[in-house]
């Protein structure tokens, strides 16, 4: 009997605990779903899913990704496993390739539930659809850089399920359709999104003039110098842009970077808040509170969550907050490139006539150059966070043998001598040995000079900018350059090279190709826009030809767009030690490649335009194949 | 035990016999040939040069690409089926047929491909002087008037191996130099230094050839790979 009871007590559970209130007992709303009306009637929870797409924003070169920045020769790498960027021969054709839709479709999708929001004031509605336009925009710009014309979807498709997805399949757009899109979304939205130079991580006016400047600058670049490559265009345009489109582009492009340098788009100018031009340049990079030059930037903070380590994985590695560091180091040639004050191109004077020069101090050799050398490389014989670096390679004796070791700081005995003494520096260079300068150099452009910032528990929060008032004036230089007005270009040349300290200002009749170039090589150089300068002007399978380069030919023709970039070369200082002699104690640099560098990178044709994925084709049969691939 | 035996035997038979029924043939004709020019075969870069087989009347259609080898031979393993083949525009050292080749593949094909060059390296001769690798030859014009292009420069590469190109830095060129006078392409040389490396072991011979750059074509041509005694 008793076994039933339970049986019973069960069943009676059972009937009694239904209800007729069950549909309401179950029908909850999901605590961690927000459905789309609960979002766009509150605009701060509409910014949210805008901060997302915000947080998607693509950027070619990244803090969080240190070799992004530091790419093509520019810098040495100076971690074990990357040594194998600089023995192989080039890059795969798939390189750089993007190709998401699934961002735009999002994008898509906010803008038009946002269109359809009733609860939003006007205002932020107008501005939240600006500012997704902004992203949108941006977004095909990027892939117009690296892919060519794409197809454009400017709103969200939905696959019917009737088993035929070909209404889905859109051809590619011509590659200037691409920019003129890119260009005329800035054109719309310039004025509806907010005039304020303080502002940095939300679109502005600002943001859309530079995005307009730099994509018509880019468009024109290729339709001018396309013409010297017609291997790298498609029949359909899919690829290159006509050459009778330039001008037009070039108009856009000064039009645009004067807009922003009038004023007009609020008080944006050159960084100027530090007497040493040096430090100045430097902080440009990390001073968030009072920058007018940054328009446009990726912000970090400490404390809240988004941090990168771009300092831990670049600091000086003697001294370094964790046991590593030193990871990009700028090569002899981006070094030596930049000019003496008086505006003149020279070599680090390391050798005369075949012998030595002997200085007094180490960092003699890179003294009287534009200020931007120490504001974006850490020089032998400078500091960082107030230590200095110890950057030299070894003991020179009177015989000409040099003495060094195989770790950082060895001690040895010198013949002749009966103490054991410090014979390399604690950073290096050591050949091989992974996070040393074994440049001779490190980089300072975007290290972080706050405590902990090379902390892996703390890190660091310094912006990266993605556009800058310095950009605008090369842009705007440039693009007067090529539209006859050399003095128009000189006085914006002029202006970034004063902030660097050049004494002799250019006049219209310097100002050609070369220097427009290389003003932008140095200025811009780590900031992720190199890249798509030898793209555009279509020098990239000229200064990367895959021919490795002589000793005898790296300190020639600096200042050269068209000199080879295939291998990053060294320079490293040495003490001199002979005891008796005027030169004892002094230091000298001798030029070299290392030994990890066995290859020269070679940019193919086919490299112009990341191949478009066989999957991608597969799946639209109507996208064109990218030219030589 | 009995039964278990029963299932053991059925199993391995299921094994050896499954294979046969749901996998594709393998592939089993050989495809291969040179490119040629007038019955010469015309050496490029190793993996450089390639051209793409294409297989029509599927409905994803995905090219094969087929590497020419660095002697002008080209070999690629097929299915029996109809192809049709053509050259990615700006590929090589020449001007392709302009016409897509179409050919039916039932067992093995040998098939020369017929190009032209824009220059053909003539007459080439090394040899061994102290230490150093010399070398001469002529360079002749094939494609003239208005598709005509100019030689960018002429090479000499040398490399410890057979493998020996102008483009795949360490492993494809122990050393090259350029010729310094193109003024007579009838009579171009060359002398490069063979380096010594300590960390390898000496070797009593060498490879080399020449290669040419041609003005706005991206491949070189080359001769044929010389080992050099000594």
């Amino acid at each position: 009997m008793k076994k039933y009871i339970f049986t019973i007590l069960l069943a009676l559970f059972l009937a009694l605990g239904c209800s007729k209130n069950d549909e309401e007992f179950l029908d909850r709303p999901p605590s961690s779903i927000l459905t789309q009306e609960q979002i766009f009637t509150d605009p701060s929870a509409v910014l949210s899913v805008l901060g997302d797409l915000y947080n998607r924003y693509e950027d070619f070169g990244r803090l969080d990704d240190w070799a992004s920045l530091a790419d093509f020769n520019i810098a040495y790498w100076s971690e074990a496993g990357r040594y194998p960027a600089f023995q192989n021969d080039g890059w795969g054709f798939g390189s750089w390739g993007i190709w998401n839709y699934g961002y735009i479709r999002e994008i898509n999708l906010f803008l038009e539930r946002c269109e359809e929001a009733t609860e939003l004031e006007a205002s932020l509605k107008t501005r939240f659809l600006a500012e997704a336009r902004f992203l949108r925009a941006s977004y095909y710009f990027e892939m117009v850089k690296r892919m060519g014309g794409v197809p454009l979807i400017l709103e969200s498709e939905t696959y019917d399920f009737s088993g035929d997805a070909s209404y889905l399949q859109h051809p590619r757009e011509t590659e200037a359709a691409i920019y003129d899109f890119v260009i005329s979304e800035a054109e719309a939205i310039k004025d509806i999104l907010p005039t304020d130079a303080d502002s940095k991580s939300r679109a502005t006016k600002g943001a859309a003039l530079a995005m307009e400047t730099r994509a018509a600058l880019y468009a024109a670049s290729i339709a001018k110098y396309g013409a010297t490559t017609p291997q790298v265009s498609l029949p359909g345009n899919e690829v290159g842009i006509p050459a009778s489109m330039a001008e037009g582009y070039y108009t856009k492009a000064l039009t645009a970077a004067q807009a922003i340098i009038s004023g007009s788009a609020g008080a944006y100018a050159l960084y100027n808040s530090k007497p040493n031009l040096s430090e100045n340049f430097e902080a440009l990079f990390y001073d968030k509170a009072n920058n007018p030059e940054a328009i446009f930037v990726e912000d970090y903070k400490v404390g809240g969550g988004k941090t990168h380590y771009f300092t831990g994985w670049n600091q000086p590695r003697f001294g370094a907050e964790e046991e590593e560091g030193g990871r990009i180091n700028p090569s002899l040639q981006f070094v030596q490139s930049f000019e003496l004050l008086d505006g003149t191109y020279a070599p680090l004077a390391n050798e005369v006539g075949g012998n030595p020069v002997y200085y007094d101090n180490i960092g003699d050799i890179f003294q009287g150059r534009d200020a931007r050398l120490a504001g974006t490389v850490i020089l032998p014989g400078t500091t960082f966070k107030s230590k200095p670096v110890d950057i030299w390679a070894g003991i020179v004796l009177a015989d000409g043998s040099i003495v060094s070791g195989d770790s950082r700081g060895q001690e040895k005995t010198l013949p002749g001598g009966t103490e054991q003494v410090q014979v390399v520096g604690f950073d290096g260079p050591i050949d091989g040995l992974e996070f040393t300068a074994q440049s001779g150099f490190y980089i300072r452009k975007y290290q972080d000079p706050n405590t902990g910032s090379g902390r892996r528990g703390t890190q660091s929060d310094v912006w990266f900018i993605r556009y800058r008032f310095g950009e605008v004036l090369l842009n705007a230089a440039e693009a007067a350059f090529e539209l006859g007005q050399p003095d128009v270009a000189a006085g914006y040349l002029n202006q970034v090279r004063a902030r660097a300290g050049i004494t002799t200002p250019l006049t219209g009749g310097d100002v050609d190709f070369d220097r427009i170039a290389h003003e932008r090589y140095v200025e811009l150089a780590f900031e992720g826009l190199h890249f798509f300068d030898l793209k555009r002007w279509r020098l990239a399978h000229i200064v990367l030809d895959g021919n490795p380069i002589s000793e005898a030919e790296v300190t020639q023709n600096i200042g050269e767009a068209t000199k080879r970039e295939t291998q990053p070369y060294s320079i490293w200082p040495y003490k001199y030690h002979n005891p008796g002699d005027p030169n004892d104690g002094k230091y000298l640099y001798k030029i070299l490649r290392l030994s990890r560098i066995t290859g020269a990178d070679r940019f193919q044709f086919g490299n112009y335009y990341s191949e478009i994925g066989q999957d991608l084709i597969n799946n639209n049969p109507k996208l064109v194949r990218n030219p030589n691939q | 035990m009995k039964a278990k035996f029963y299932i053991f035997i059925f199993s391995a038979l299921l094994l050896v016999t499954s294979c046969s029924l749901d996998n594709f043939d393998e592939p089993n004709a050989m495809f291969s040939g040179n490119i040629v020019y007038n019955g010469e075969a015309i050496p490029v870069a190793r993996n450089q040069v390639r051209f793409q087989l294409w297989q029509p009347g599927y409905a994803l259609t995905a090219p094969i690409d087929v590497a020419i080898a660095q002697d002008g031979s080209y070999s690629s393993r097929l299915f029996t089926g109809e192809y049709k083949l053509s050259f990615v525009p700006g590929q090589g050292p020449f001007r392709t047929p302009t016409d897509t080749i179409f050919f039916e593949l039932t067992g093995d094909k040998a098939m020369d491909i017929e190009v032209t060059p824009y220059h053909m390296i003539r007459n080439s001769q090394f040899s061994y002087t102290a230490g150093s690798v010399n070398a001469s030859c002529a360079v002749e014009q094939i494609i003239t008037g208005a598709d005509a292009k100019t030689v960018e420069r002429v090479t000499l590469i040398i490399n410890r191996t057979l493998f020996v190109d102008a483009n795949s830095g360490g492993e494809g060129s122990l050393a090259q130099v350029d010729a310094a006078d193109l003024s007579d392409l009838d009579n171009i040389n060359m002398s490069v230094e063979i380096p010594s490396d300590p960390k390898k072991p000496d070797q009593n011979y060498i490879f080399a050839r020449i290669g040419v750059k041609i003005a706005g074509i991206e491949d070189m041509i080359y001769t044929q790979v010389q080992k050099i005694e000594f």
